[in-house]
């Protein structure tokens, strides 16, 4: 797969002047749409996870009129709910430095020099906004004996900035936007379609102007028309099969709309979570994350020897490889995320992995038990031990945890400027979907701020800069049927090739391919070989895969197939991406990028931009450099040792 | 293991279903049930036959969407578990395992295991929430709450809306749901200013929906797989009751 180069982009629309006047100019030279007007614009918002719900939700409080679409049965599944640790905010109630400056600085370095300054630094003052209105809606975050917020800390952080609701942040604070979406659906400013997936995205007069969706029960295919379309819909983590996604996560959505002409910034920035419970099993259908404040009193280890498969109980302290505190005497256990997971492939690639297939490290707990007892151990982290016990049926007091890293979550998405809208006028791609704030890296309880800063706040005032030249009219009959034919053929074809394997079956392979040749280290080789492969397995896809049932009724055969067929695309521009950035930075390693010590190399003469590639239907990319310029904070090596 | 299963197999709402029996071989018992299920449906798909089709998506226990009654119990037997959380090794070799959709009239089979449960949401809509429009918020704190309180009010949102209460209750009462969301709320000064009228309006929505009352059997906590206690019904109902008596 090649590719070719086309303009750079110069205009993110960001406002000039100082940094932290930026977005008051903005929302000051923002055109305003009157109420009386807002009930004559519709727009249309997918997916209802924080990003995509608190959207959905605000925009009907503004009385627009919404449709807002999820696959799941109830927005209240969206995957947001699984996120466990917790959300910063620059609020500063601990007293301990922390500010506004610092949590853009620590979010700038911890992306690695990967992410525009301005958008952070709106994301870092929107931050506290989002603690406030989740607190007024009922969410109950963890509190003091005195009453106030309760807050701790996470990677990449000296400060106390982490708000939370045990470990089910995620679930608390989407509840809250859920319960504002349904309250404007009662309101009649949203209208819901739930069990509903978008397989294509209509452009009209050279504006995004509606959506086709599939009706999972029925099979029906339908268009709805709006005068903006909103994207929410998350990460692309599960076209590595295995990752912490939900199983229903997908790429369709944004990918359709990049064949449309948004463009894809970033594909190949993935986050592989150092702390998941491995693999047991082919028929292992997901991965399940193990929160990363187990590494505050955890110690991860693998035996010295290699091949050693003695018990850990029986392996002494002296034949034992404490391989962080080792390599990384000043962080230890708590190196950032991409470092820690990188050691522990490295380890397992020396054959010293532990459990079945050897592809484990141990997490043990055992100095922490004899430390501070076991009841103190119980009640921090009680409900994660629960939880590892449950999946792998071994009691962490007794033997160490064993863990391995998984994918968790993707920086890359749809490009968008600093309004939030792509390359398409009109569509608007908010949360994990669009690229925008995490650079190469993202730092821990980052991923819901963004989500919520985007939905709650940024969206719903640059959106009606855009709208005050609505209603648009209306949407070309052309441009809708032809969408329309698109999915039904694509559709037709799934369900005629009635070959041999199963979907999920060539998913599995995809996933492999992923994971072994653009995963947590990737070569030019490895790359390349995965650009070999991956057209052969979707052709072998196009002509092997078997959908059984009928396209008219609920058929979760055929779901599954219309997406994995996405992910194929969607791969190969991960890899193209991945091979043409030939410097480490965040969670892309190359390994011919690394220092002396074998820590990720960037080169900032030749990578400080935003990759964003255009599609070209006749399989040649065109890649669009935006530079990236640091005027606040100083460009350095990140180091941990 | 080799197992039997017993599997509700219905083509759609009209349908009047029945039971079918297959032949697993070779579990592992460190799948998860609805591994066990994927690896069942691989092999229907091979032999051109419609795999089961079940709600799922988080498979991590927090997302709600999967639910099935397994040996007459929803989620299974295991306590405080989801479906996608229960785990082979709990089973026998050799054991025959029924499985069945939630059984309950608000909440129809549409295909399979697969159930409408769009009845919860708009429980929710008739009132559980807070009024509050985006960018409105006082300073966070601004509202102290009472660490107790806040732990309560938490333990009773962690309920999933998975309907595991309902379909465990012999009156398909939805109270423990609607408790848990009345509960929650209504333990919190954020929530006190709706705190009556969301009661009357979440209860008599409940009741609209089609779901019975509640008798105390307790059957519906004994599933929850987060253990919503029944203590929250208790509150549900007084102010339920006092916002009637205004």
């Amino acid at each position: 797969m090649n590719y070719v180069e086309g303009p750079e982009i110069r205009d993110t629309k960001a406002p000039s002047g100082p940094i932290e006047e930026r977005w008051d100019k903005r929302k000051f030279q923002a055109r305003l749409v009157n109420p009386a007007n807002r009930r004559k614009l519709h727009i249309i918002v997918v997916g209802t996870g924080l990003a995509g719900g608190s959207a959905a939700a605000t925009l009907g409080e503004l009385g627009y009129n919404v449709k807002s679409f999820c696959y799941q049965d109830s927005p209240r599944r969206a995957h947001s709910i699984a996120a466990q640790g917790g959300i910063n905010a620059a609020k500063n109630y601990r007293g301990d430095g922390d500010s506004i400056y610092r949590l853009f600085y620590d979010t700038v370095k911890g992306g690695d020099f990967r992410a525009r300054e301005s958008n952070v630094y709106r994301l870092a003052q929107v931050s506290v906004n989002i603690i406030d209105q989740a607190v007024a809606q009922g969410v109950p975050f963890a509190r003091e004996y005195g009453g106030l917020l309760d807050t701790r800390s996470f990677g990449g952080a000296q400060v106390s900035r982490t708000f939370y609701a045990r470990g089910q942040t995620g679930q608390q604070l989407l509840l809250g936007a859920y319960q504002a979406l349904e309250r404007q659906i009662a309101a009649g400013t949203v209208q819901m379609f739930a069990r509903h997936e978008m397989l294509d995205l209509i452009v009209s007069g050279g504006r995004a102007r509606g959506i086709i969706v599939r009706d999972m029960v029925t099979g029906e295919i339908e268009r709805h028309f709006a005068d903006a379309v909103v994207l929410a819909t998350g990460g692309y983590g599960n076209v590595f099969y295995l990752s912490t996604n939900a199983k229903g996560c997908n790429t369709t959505a944004i990918w359709r709309a990049h064949e449309r002409g948004a463009y894809f910034a970033n594909p190949c920035y993935t986050q592989i979570h150092p702390t998941c419970i491995p693999v047991s099993g082919e028929y292992q259908s997901k991965l399940t994350l193990m929160s990363e404040s187990l590494r505050n009193d955890g110690r991860v280890w693998v035996p010295l020897r290699k091949g050693d498969n003695r018990a850990p109980g029986d392996i002494p302290e002296e034949e034992r490889d404490y391989y962080l505190e080792r390599i990384y005497p000043s962080f230890g256990n708590l190196v950032p995320r991409d470092i820690a997971s990188r050691a522990a492939k490295n380890v397992c690639d020396e054959g010293r992995g532990v459990g079945p297939g050897g592809l484990g490290v141990y997490l043990d707990f055992s100095d922490a038990i004899r430390r501070l007892g076991r009841e103190a151990v119980e009640k921090k982290y009680g409900n994660l031990f629960e939880m590892y016990e449950r999946i792998t049926g071994e009691n962490p007091y007794e033997v160490p945890m064993r863990i391995y890293p998984a994918v968790h979550y993707t920086m890359g998405g749809l490009w968008v400027d600093y309004d939030l809208q792509s390359t398409i006028p009109g569509l608007f791609v908010i949360g994990e979907a669009n690229f925008s704030d995490h650079g190469a890296n993202r730092l821990g309880a980052s991923a819901l701020m963004q989500g919520l800063a985007d939905g709650y706040f940024i969206l719903p005032t640059t959106i009606g800069d855009y709208l005050a030249d609505g209603p648009f009219g209306e949407v070309d009959e052309a441009a809708v049927e032809e969408a329309e034919t698109k999915v039904r053929t694509r559709i037709d074809r799934l369900m005629s090739v009635n070959g041999s394997r199963t979907p999920d079956s060539f998913h599995r392979e995809l996933g492999r391919i992923m994971w072994d040749y653009c995963g947590m280290e990737r070569t030019e080789e490895s790359l390349r070989k995965a650009l070999d492969l991956i057209p052969s397995l979707r052709e072998e896809f196009w002509r092997d895969v078997k959908v059984t049932g009928t396209a008219e009724e609920l058929n979760q055969v055929l779901e599954k197939a219309g997406r994995v067929a996405d992910f194929f695309d969607l791969a190969e521009l991960m890899c193209l991406d991945a091979l043409h950035r030939t410097e480490s930075c965040g969670g892309h390693f190359r390994a011919e990028s690394q220092d002396a010590d074998g820590e990720a190399l960037r080169d900032d003469e030749n990578f400080a931009y935003v990759a964003a590639w255009e599609y070209s239907p006749d399989g040649t990319p065109i890649l669009h450099k935006e530079p990236l310029e640091y005027e606040y904070v100083k460009m350095t090596q990140r180091s941990y040792k | 293991m080799n197992l039997t299963l017993k599997v509700w197999r219905q083509k759609g709402p009209e349908d009047p279903g029945r039971m079918v029996t297959y032949q697993v071989k070779d579990v592992s018992p460190d799948m998860s049930f609805l591994e066990m299920l994927d690896v069942l449906n691989e092999r229907l798909i091979l032999e051109g036959e419609d795999p089961i089709a079940f709600d799922h998506d988080c498979r991590e226990g927090i997302c709600g969407m999967c639910g099935m009654v397994i040996n007459g119990v929803p989620h299974g037997e295991q306590k405080a578990t989801t479906t996608c959380q229960l785990h082979m090794r709990h089973f026998e070799d050799g054991a025959t395992i029924t499985i069945e959709p939630w059984r309950a009239a608000p909440f129809p089979v549409i295909k399979d295991l697969v159930v409408d449960r769009s009845a919860f949401d708009r429980i929710i809509q008739a009132g559980g929430f807070i009024s509050v429009p985006a960018g409105s918020a006082p300073d966070a704190h601004s509202i102290p709450v009472r660490k107790e309180d806040a732990d309560a009010a938490f333990d009773a949102a962690t309920c999933i809306g998975c309907g595991a209460c309902v379909a465990a209750c012999p009156n398909g009462s939805a109270s423990l749901f609607v408790a848990a969301k009345i509960t929650h709320l209504s333990l919190l000064p954020q929530g006190q200013p709706e705190r009556l009228s969301r009661a009357k309006a979440m209860v008599e929505q409940m009741d609209a929906e089609g779901f019975g009352g509640c008798t105390n059997t307790g059957e519906c906590t004994a599933v929850c797989p987060k253990g919503i206690p029944l203590d929250t019904i208790a509150r549900m109902n007084a102010d339920y009751l006092k916002a009637n008596a205004k």
